[in-house]
C-alpha cells in the first residue's frame, strides 16, 4: 500500500493505492467519519486494474483545516483532486461516499467511468429540507480524525432529490455510457429514491456493477 | 489634518514608490470616512477574524456584518456616524475577507458560527445587530439559532427574492449547467496556487466598479487601500482567491423566506430599489409578504445595492430613530 499526497486547495489530500497493476483505475470513497480501508474491500477483488482511495478533507491521513466549514460539494472537489491525479475512473463510494460519486459523475462525466453506491455512514445526509438554524460547536479538543466539523457539518448537509437527479441527468447525457450510475443500496433515503427512478441509473450488486464497469473499460 | 489619513489602520502602504504613496494619500482622504478606532483579532475554532471598532468603547454594542465580496473597512463612511451617536460598532472581516485569515473552507455554517465568536467577545449582553447582503442573510440564521442574544435586526438590502443572489454562498442550481460544474471544479483545482492580479489603486477600483457601477470611483479608490496590500508588483485586493461569487450547492428561497417569517425579534429591512450586479433584486412587494409582523420596512427607490454607502446619513439616521 503506497500514499499519494494531493495538495488541494489549502488541504493536504491522502490517496492511497491498495493495489497496483495495470488496467483501469477504481476509486474508493469512503463514508462519513470513516477512512480508506487499508486493504481491497470484498467487493472490489474482482476488479482487472488498480485500486486506489481517498480520505475526505478532515478524514483519515487528509489534512484537518481549522474551523470547519464542510459541504458536499467541498468533498466532490476532493475526488475530483483525486479523479485528476488518476485519470479517467470507476467510483465505489460509499455512504456519504456514495452521494460524492453521484456529484462527480455528474459534474465530471467523461472522466468518470461509472459509480456504484453503496451502503454506508452518513448516507442520508440532512435530508431534503434545512431544519431549525442552529450553530454546531463540535468538541475541538479531539486528539484523532475525523475532524469533529466534519461530521457535525456533514451530518446534517442538505440533499434534495431534484438536486441528486439533476446530477444523474447530467452524467446520462454526458457521460456516453447508458448505465452511468449503479445503485447498490439496501437504505434508500429520499434523494436516492429519487434516484433509482431515472432513465440510467441500474439497481444491483456491487460486484456485478463493477464486473460491468470494468468490461466496458476493457472494450475501450 | 485629513482624518481618515491621521490614522492608516490597515497594513501601512509600502513608500518607497513615492507616486503610491501619493496615490494612497490622495485615495485615503474621502471625505467622512474613518478607519476604525481599534482593531483585535478574535479566534473562531482555531481561525483569525481581524475585527474593527468605532466609537467609545464604553458606548452601547453593536454588530455589523458585511456583505459578500466586501470587508469590516466598506463601513468606514457608515459606521462612524454611529460611533458618533454613542454606539460602540464592532465589525469582522469575514473568513477570506480583508485581514481575516484565508480558511481551506467556507460556508454559510461557519460563517453563522465565526459571527457567533464574535458575538461572544462582546458579551453577553443582547445587542442590535446590523448586517448588509450577505451579512444580512447569515444574521437571520444567527438570530435564529441564539434569539436572545441578539435585541434589534437592521437589515440592509440582505432579503432573498425569487431572483438568484449573486452573492450568497449557495446557489439554487437546480439547472445544474455543466460548464458551470466544470468551472467550479476548475476554479477549484486551481485555486490553491492562485493569487490576484496586481494593480494599480486606480485601476483595482476600476475594476471593482464594474460590480459595483452606482459607487464613485472616489470610494472604491478609498477601498483599495484598505481592501487591498500593496506588493512590490502593486496592489491587489487581500480576499482569498478561492472564492468566487456564488458557487454549488441546494439553495431555495423558500427556505430563507420561512426563517425571515419567523423572525423572532424587531426587525428594519431596507431595501434599495435600483437593480445592480451586487444586489439581490428584492422589492417591497416581494419582501413584505414574507416580512414578520414586527418588521418595519424602508425602501429607497433611487438607491440601489450599497445603500449605507450611497445615502450614508439617511441611512444612519432611520437606524438611529430604530434604535432609540
Amino acid at each position: 500500500m503506497t500514499l499519494t499526497r494531493l495538495p488541494h486547495v489549502h488541504v493536504d489530500l491522502a490517496l492511497h493505492t491498495l493495489r497496483n497493476g495495470e488496467g483501469p483505475p477504481l476509486l474508493l470513497l469512503h463514508g462519513l467519519g470513516e477512512r480508506s480501508p487499508g486493504e481491497v474491500p470484498a467487493e472490489a477483488r474482482a476488479w482487472p486494474g488498480p485500486i486506489h482511495a481517498l480520505d475526505f478533507t478532515g478524514h483519515g491521513e487528509s489534512s484537518i483545516p481549522a474551523g470547519g466549514g464542510y459541504t458536499a460539494e467541498v468533498l466532490m472537489g476532493d475526488a475530483a483532486a483525486a479523479l485528476g491525479h488518476l485519470g479517467r475512473a470507476t467510483l465505489l463510494g460509499r455512504g456519504l461516499g456514495a452521494y460524492i460519486a453521484l456529484l462527480l459523475a455528474g459534474a465530471r462525466p467523461k472522466e468518470v467511468l461509472g459509480v456504484v453506491l453503496c451502503d454506508g455512514l452518513g448516507l442520508a445526509g440532512g435530508g431534503r429540507e434545512p431544519g431549525s438554524s442552529s450553530v454546531v460547536f463540535p468538541n475541538p479538543e479531539g486528539v484523532a480524525p475525523p475532524d469533529p466539523f466534519a461530521l457535525a457539518e456533514l451530518a446534517r448537509d442538505v440533499r434534495p432529490p431534484d438536486y441528486a437527479t439533476a446530477f444523474v441527468r447530467q452524467a446520462t447525457q454526458l457521460s456516453g455510457l447508458d448505465q452511468p450510475i449503479s445503485v447498490a443500496c439496501a437504505d434508500r433515503p429520499e434523494w436516492l429514491e429519487a434516484v433509482v427512478l431515472e432513465p440510467g441509473v441500474v439497481e444491483t450488486s456491487p460486484e456485478k456493477a463493477l464486473a460491468a464497469y470494468a468490461k466496458l473499460a476493457q472494450a475501450g | 489634518m485629513n482624518e481618515a489619513a491621521r490614522r492608516p489602520a490597515s497594513p501601512a502602504p509600502n513608500v518607497s514608490d513615492p507616486e503610491a504613496d501619493e496615490a494612497f494619500l490622495d485615495a485615503r482622504a474621502y471625505p467622512g470616512a474613518r478607519r476604525p478606532d481599534r482593531q483585535r483579532t478574535v479566534i473562531s475554532h482555531g481561525l483569525e477574524l481581524a475585527v474593527s471598532e468605532w466609537g467609545a468603547p464604553t458606548g452601547q454594542p453593536i454588530l455589523f456584518a458585511h456583505g459578500g465580496f466586501d470587508f469590516a473597512g466598506t463601513y468606514d463612511r457608515f459606521a462612524p456616524l454611529l460611533a458618533d451617536a454613542g454606539y460602540r460598532v464592532v465589525c469582522w472581516d469575514q473568513r477570506g475577507h480583508g485581514d481575516s485569515a484565508h480558511a481551506a473552507l467556507y460556508s454559510w455554517d461557519a460563517d453563522v458560527r465565526d459571527m457567533l465568536a464574535v458575538l461572544d467577545s462582546i458579551g453577553p449582553d443582547p445587542i442590535p445587530l446590523l448586517g448588509h447582503s450577505k451579512g444580512g442573510g447569515i444574521a437571520i440564521h444567527l438570530i435564529q439559532a441564539v434569539p436572545h442574544r441578539i435585541s434589534r435586526f437592521v437589515n440592509i438590502d440582505g432579503i432573498p427574492s425569487q431572483l438568484n443572489p449573486p452573492d450568497v454562498a449557495d446557489h439554487d442550481r437546480t439547472k445544474l449547467l455543466a460548464t458551470e460544474l466544470t468551472n467550479w471544479l476548475d476554479h477549484r483545482g486551481r485555486a490553491g496556487t492562485k493569487v490576484r492580479r496586481a494593480d494599480s489603486i486606480d485601476g483595482l477600483a476600476r475594476r471593482r466598479q464594474k460590480m459595483n457601477p452606482r459607487l464613485s470611483l472616489e470610494w472604491l479608490r478609498y477601498l483599495v487601500t484598505v481592501g487591498a496590500r500593496h506588493d512590490d508588483d502593486g496592489w491587489r485586493w487581500k480576499i482569498d482567491p478561492v472564492l468566487r461569487p456564488g458557487g454549488f450547492g441546494p439553495w431555495r428561497v423558500v427556505w430563507s423566506l420561512r426563517r425571515m417569517v419567523a423572525m423572532p425579534v424587531p426587525m428594519l429591512a431596507i431595501l434599495g430599489l435600483k437593480e445592480e450586479p451586487m444586489g439581490w433584486g428584492t422589492t417591497g412587494d416581494v419582501a413584505l409578504p414574507f416580512l414578520p409582523r414586527n418588521a418595519e420596512l424602508l425602501t429607497f427607490d433611487d438607491t440601489g445595492h450599497f445603500i449605507h454607502i450611497e445615502q450614508p446619513e439617511r441611512v444612519a439616521a432611520a437606524v438611529l430613530e430604530y434604535l432609540s
